[in-house]
Formats: structure tokens, C-alpha cells, sequence
């Protein structure tokens, strides 16, 4: 009786129910699923030649990085979510992300005058420079805010944006202001489409603004000057502010933005007073066949976070980075550049050129030729007066001039890339470098160590879909670690497969110990956008950078598999 | 209860299998502001191509595999024009440490593709992109119909036969 009521009750309410689902079906009409999803899981070995123990690896030899995100949209609305998993761990990331969940979610709303997002979002000001926040999962970086963004287009050429919200911090929740409360405008005016005149203009011209303040609850920090105990009151509000301009007339291209930011006694600056300054600029040209770029930074105490507490790279309000070349073959990129947000001041060169086909230098294939220079120093500081040393907790630090250069070289790289055709089979790269790298400043280990790269980058289609490529690296120097060569052997099938197999091999090491050999085997599977790669080998101490951002990676040994998807 | 749960779960079926057929493909690009590689502003609602297909390749100067996939088809671009009235656009990720270098690079290698830049990684998002290369096939009517990660030489010779299909009106699977 009571089974035969409750199916009555449901085929009543799905008669019910049935009209508002062919409604529904009408209302989700248009909608669209879409994600991603990325799993990098390792099986460390322990490695006695480049000292991994059990105990370095805490005991945990099998660890995993994941995410997945889901996306889902209908017309103007747009929700999402974003959960990872790191169980614990890869070697390298901080032990801080051990857990999972969901730090990532958002819903938003937008049409032609406005955007609305709720939850968690990314956002760029101008260069970066005053506000970015973003995500760069080989990284192990996240900084977006969590809050509220509105952006309105309310005039063709013009957009405003607010945001408020606060920053990820690992998977610390925010409550009782345990960091800072960021808040931020920025306007955007592009002239050409406000003014009916300038339409048509040759010169293109956009000027922007930006204002961010971020708040931190107020706090004392007690320190030691002698015998003395000292109390540093901490401001509570810190803004940052500036303004840029984008001009373009035909192929050149100039931009430049300027920032300014207020007194913000740091754990990363000392604790001192002094307020910061930074300006980018850059000025480029570019023809069919010829690209040209200069380029220049100044930062003078510029870090901004939104927790003073922190050392490390997380909760950065803004982004400062690096103006050299970012190289991506493994011994061209042993010592990477990364800024010092503290002070630095740098310039930077490019040049491209392409000489065509059945041209004098370009022969029957044609030949490209770029080449990069790039240098960065430290500022020039004096002291405040004879009884303040540079940089000391709880004064206004030092006295700097606008655009001062130092003496101290933090880093310079020269580099020259020719790429040729040899016939329509084989294909080749080669490059040679000359670095200067400034490890006390970058890494904070003795030493500046000065080194020629080069490089031989040689690809073969052995058929239309089948190709074999090898890179000759040598790295020489006379400092660190010594001289290293490097093999790499890829056979790729299109669509679908490679196979690759790589050696570094450090044989100039004064250790005779430590003249190892680094070597990878790695296969793969791609199918449309879902790849799945395995590789086994050892990878060697060092730094890797993507985008601006670098990480410190120790050697490890072992299995490695990684999977990435997208729909 | 469980059997009135299960007749609830049974009438929202319908509901997924209508929406199953073209949920997970985009039937349009998502609207995202980027920028030109002069600096001006472009919004992704105008990447069309005359009803004809259009190729979308995600990459950055930093990137080898990228820029060898551009590289490869830049030597046939013209002629794939020619015969297909395909048009690519080589929407960059670098963000503000690169990004100036975009336009100089693509012009010195000699690229006559239109290049967009993506500085914060906005439409990257928007297309749930992650690592690069990754290139979009979209057919006259806006919907994607095709999507890879990485390159291989070869790859190429694959998306230009796509593109041919879709000209001659046939479906990719």
C-alpha cells in the first residue's frame, strides 16, 4: 500500500515535473561543459650519488599534483570550479599545499556595459606592475583574489574595473584579518575610439590609470638595534598607484608605465620605511622581416604583498618580471634570472630578422638570425647619514636616485639564434651564449660564475609524419659546478607518439664524485587534447622558470606520470 | 523515499540527453577582451573568417614547440590560403615580461598570421587551455571541431586536410 502510494506520489510530481523540464530543456538550451585537468605523479627512488634518502623524501615515495576544473556557461553566465589535489606534494612544491579541495570557484555575469565576477578571479592592470594576479600550475603558483571584480565598458574605448577581495595563501583560510584586504580601480582609454576625430589616426594612442590599497590589520614588530628593544609601528594601509600610455604610429610600438607605492615595512625589505618606485618601458619596431625591441626596468623596493609576514612567493599583489631572455634548452637555462624586488635596474635589446627565400643570405630556404642582450644591476644606494647603515630595520632604509645604476651586475646574457632549412628534410638551430650570473644576489650562495653556452638544435622528417630531432649542448664555465654537456634524441610520430631520451652529463665537476650523468627516458600519447607522458630518469638541482616566475627544484630520482586534458 | 529519488533522477535524464549532444562542444568562441600586438583593443568576437575556417594556435616566445608548429606552417601558409581560405590567428600568452617581444619575433621570423596577444592568459582560460602548443580547428560556422595539444612534424598535414573537409562540406570526426 505504501509502495503503491509513494508511486503514485512520483508519477504525479514527475507529470509535474515534466513540463517545467521541457522547459528547462528550452532555458539550457546553449549551455556548454567545458574543463581541464592535469595529474603529475612521482615514484622518487632514493639516489645516494645526489644524497636522496628516504629521509629527505619524508618518507613518501609516491606523490601526486592534480586539478581538475570544470567550467560550465549559458549565454552571458559563466561558473566554474577549480579542485586539486596534492597528495602529498611533488618534491619542490611547498609542503603548505598538502591536502585537497576546491580553492577555486566563481560565477559571473556579463553583457556589452558590464562584468561581474564573484568568488575567485585573475586580473591584470596595465603591465602587471601595480596589480596581476594569476595561476601557473608547473609552478605551484596561485595569487588570485577572492571577492568581487566588476568591470564596465561604459563609452566604446573605455573600461573601468574595481576589485576587492583577498588573496590564496596555500589552503589557509582567510578569517580575522590574517592577511591583507586588497582593493583596486583601474581605467583604461583608448583615444582613438573616444574621440570621432582621432578614428581614422595613424597614431594610436590608450592612457591608463590604476589605484590599489591593501589592507593588513595593524601591527607592532619588536627588534633589536644593540642593546636596545625596539618598537616598529606597522601601517595598515598600503597603496600603490600609477600610470601608463601605449603609442603605436605604424610599426613602432612605445610603452611605458610608471608605479609608485606608499611605505610598506616588510619582512622581505627589512622593515624599512621607504616607499617604492618602479617604471617600465619599451620601445619597438617591426616589419615584414625585421623585429627590434628595447626595453628597460626600474624597481626600487617595489615587492608588494598582501601579508608583510611573507618571505615567500606567494600573496603578490603586483608583478615584477625579469627583462631577459627566458631560454628553455636545459643547460641555456641553468642560471635563470630572477628580479629582485627590492631594487634593480636593467635594459634590454632584441632583434630579428628573416631573410626570404631565393634572397643573398636567405638561399633557397631562408635563414633567420635573432639576437638578445640584456643586463641588470643593482641600484645605487647611500647611506641616510653616518650613523644608519643601508637598509636598516625601522628607518626609511637608504637614499636612491631616480633610474640610479649600481656597480654590482646581478646578471647579463648575449645571445645569438640562427635558424636554417637545409633543403625540405632537415632543419637546424644554433645558438651561442655568454652569461654572467650573480648567484649571491640570485640564490644568496657565494659566487658570480660566468659561462658560454652552445647549442645545436637539428631536426630530420624522415617521412611527412615521422621526425628526428637532437640537441648538442655544452655548457663551460670555471665556477659552480664546472663544465656539463648535454644529448637529447626525439622521435616523434604525428599524430600522435614520441620517444625521447636525454643526458646531461657534468663532466667537468672539480668533485670527481659528482660527475654525473642526468639522463631521462620519456614516451608519450597524445590523442586531440588529452596527452599522457611517462618518464624515468634523474633531474638535476636547479631553477625553472615559466613565465616571470621561477622555482627552486631539487635533484630527484624516480618514475614520473603525467596527464593533461581539456574539453 | 529511494523510489521517489530515483523517479526525480529519471525525469532529469531527458535534460542531459538533449543537452549531452553539443554540451562539450563550443558552439561559439567565448567573448574575451585581448589585445592587438600594437596595443589596442580586440575582443575575440572578432576572430571570423568570411564563413570560412579558421585555425586558432596558443603559444608563446618562450615556448620551442610552439614556435616550431608556427615555424612549419608558416612555410606553407600562403599557399593554404590560397587553396583554402583558411585564416590563422596566433593568439600569445606571453605575459608583460615578453610580450613586447611578440610582435618583433612574429614579424622577424616573418609570420603573416594575425597575432593577438593574451597577457594575463584571459581567452587561455576561457578555452580551458593548458600546456602549449594548443591549436583550435573552427569551421565556417564558429563552432570548434577540432582541438590538439603539442606538436609533431606532420600535425600540420593533418589540419590542412581537416580544413580541406570541412570546405568540401564533410564532417571530423
Amino acid at each position: 500500500m505504501k509502495k503503491n502510494l509513494i508511486v503514485c506520489f512520483g508519477a504525479a510530481a514527475l507529470t509535474l515535473l515534466l513540463p517545467i523540464v521541457v522547459r528547462s530543456q528550452e532555458a539550457l538550451k546553449g549551455s556548454e561543459i567545458h574543463g581541464s585537468m592535469q595529474a603529475d605523479a612521482t615514484y622518487y627512488l632514493t639516489d645516494t650519488k645526489t644524497g636522496i634518502t628516504d629521509t629527505t623524501l619524508a618518507g613518501k615515495l609516491i606523490r601526486m599534483n592534480a586539478f581538475t576544473e570544470v567550467n560550465y556557461s549559458l549565454g552571458n553566465f559563466t561558473a566554474g570550479v577549480r579542485f586539486e589535489s596534492y597528495l602529498p606534494p611533488l618534491t619542490g612544491y611547498d609542503v603548505q599545499y598538502n591536502g585537497t579541495g576546491a580553492p577555486y570557484w566563481y560565477a559571473s555575469y556579463k553583457n556589452d556595459f558590464i562584468d561581474v565576477t564573484a568568488g575567485n578571479f585573475y586580473e591584470q592592470f596595465g603591465n602587471g606592475m601595480i596589480l596581476r594576479t594569476y595561476q601557473e600550475w608547473t609552478l605551484g603558483y596561485d595569487n588570485s583574489l577572492r571577492g568581487l571584480r566588476v568591470k564596465f565598458t561604459p563609452y566604446h574605448g573605455i573600461t573601468l574595473k574595481g576589485v576587492y577581495g583577498v588573496q590564496r595563501y596555500y589552503w589557509e583560510p582567510y578569517k580575522d584579518y590574517n592577511r591583507g584586504i586588497v582593493k583596486g580601480a583601474d581605467a583604461d582609454f583608448f583615444l582613438n575610439d573616444i574621440f570621432t576625430g582621432m578614428k581614422d589616426a595613424r597614431l594610436k594612442l590608450t592612457l591608463g590609470g590604476s589605484f590599489v590599497s591593501d589592507y593588513q590589520q595593524g601591527a607592532t614588530k619588536e627588534f633589536t638595534s644593540g642593546t636596545q628593544i625596539l618598537t616598529l609601528t606597522l601601517p595598515e594601509n598600503v597603496a600603490c598607484y600609477g600610470g601608463r600610455f601605449n603609442l603605436n604610429l605604424g610599426g613602432f610600438n612605445w610603452q611605458t608605465e610608471y608605479a609608485h607605492k606608499i611605505n610598506d615595512p616588510t619582512a622581505l625589505n627589512n622593515y624599512i620605511y621607504k616607499s617604492g618606485n618602479g617604471l617600465f618601458t619599451n620601445l619597438s619596431w617591426a616589419s615584414k622581416g625585421i623585429g627590434l625591441s628595447v626595453m628597460s626596468k626600474w624597481i626600487d623596493n617595489m615587492s608588494y604583498k598582501s601579508d608583510r609576514r611573507d618571505t615567500k612567493n606567494m600573496v603578490n599583489i603586483n608583478y615584477l618580471p625579469a627583462i631577459t631572455k627566458e631560454h628553455t634548452y636545459a643547460l641555456a637555462s641553468m642560471y635563470p634570472y630572477s628580479t629582485q624586488p627590492n631594487g634593480e635596474v636593467g635594459i634590454a635589446a632584441a632583434a630579428t630578422f628573416h631573410f626570404a627565400k631565393n634572397s643573398w643570405l636567405g638561399g633557397k630556404t631562408g635563414l633567420t638570425v635573432a639576437a638578445n642582450f640584456s643586463q641588470v644591476n643593482g641600484l645605487k644606494k647611500t647611506a641616510l647619514n653616518d650613523t644608519t647603515m643601508i637598509g636598516q630595520t625601522g628607518t626609511e632604509g637608504y637614499k636612491s636616485s631616480f633610474y640610479g645604476f649600481g656597480d654590482e651586475v646581478y646578471y647579463q646574457d648575449a645571445n645569438l639564434e640562427v635558424s636554417k632549412k637545409f633543403g625540405k628534410k632537415w632543419k637546424g638551430i644554433f645558438s651561442y651564449l655568454y652569461q654572467t650570473y650573480n648567484k649571491l644576489i640570485i640564490e644568496g650562495h657565494e659566487g658570480t660564475i660566468y659561462s658560454n653556452i652552445g647549442v645545436a638544435d637539428i631536426s630530420w622528417n624522415i617521412t611527412k609524419k615521422v621526425s628526428l630531432r637532437g640537441e648538442f649542448q655544452g655548457l663551460w664555465t670555471k665556477q659552480d659546478k664546472g663544465n656539463w654537456v648535454a644529448g637529447l634524441a626525439e622521435l616523434t610520430v604525428s599524430p600522435s607518439w614520441f620517444v625521447s631520451v636525454m643526458d646531461q652529463y657534468n663532466y667537468g665537476n672539480d668533485d670527481t664524485d659528482q660527475r654525473l650523468n642526468y639522463y631521462t627516458f620519456s614516451a608519450g600519447y597524445t590523442h586531440h587534447s588529452t596527452r599522457i607522458a611517462v618518464s624515468y630518469g634523474r633531474q638535476r638541482e636547479g631553477i625553472i622558470c615559466v613565465g616571470g616566475v621561477c622555482r627552486y627544484v631539487p635533484a630527484t630520482n624516480g618514475f614520473t606520470l603525467t596527464v593533461t586534458s581539456s574539453f | 523515499m529511494k523510489h521517489l529519488r530515483i523517479l526525480l533522477l529519471l525525469a532529469l535524464i531527458p535534460v542531459f540527453s538533449v543537452a549531452q549532444q553539443s554540451v562539450f562542444s563550443y558552439q561559439h568562441l567565448p567573448s574575451v577582451k585581448m589585445k592587438t600586438v600594437k596595443g589596442l583593443p580586440f575582443t575575440s568576437d572578432s576572430i571570423t573568417n568570411h564563413g570560412k575556417p579558421i585555425i586558432i594556435s596558443f603559444w608563446a616566445t618562450w615556448c620551442k614547440p610552439c614556435i616550431r608548429e608556427l615555424t612549419t606552417i608558416s612555410d606553407v601558409y600562403s599557399e593554404w590560403v590560397e587553396e583554402t581560405g583558411v585564416k590563422l590567428y596566433a593568439v600569445s600568452i606571453d605575459d608583460a615580461r615578453s610580450s613586447s617581444l611578440v610582435a618583433p619575433l612574429a614579424n622577424g621570423k616573418g609570420w603573416e598570421y594575425t597575432v593577438l596577444l593574451d597577457p594575463n592568459g584571459d581567452f587561455k582560460r576561457a578555452m580551458n587551455v593548458g600546456p602549449i602548443p594548443h591549436t583550435f580547428l573552427i569551421d565556417g560556422s564558429g563552432k570548434v571541431v577540432f582541438q590538439h595539444t603539442s606538436f609533431a612534424e606532420g600535425d600540420e598535414l593533418n589540419l590542412i586536410e581537416m580544413v580541406r573537409k570541412l570546405n568540401r562540406g564533410e564532417k571530423i570526426e
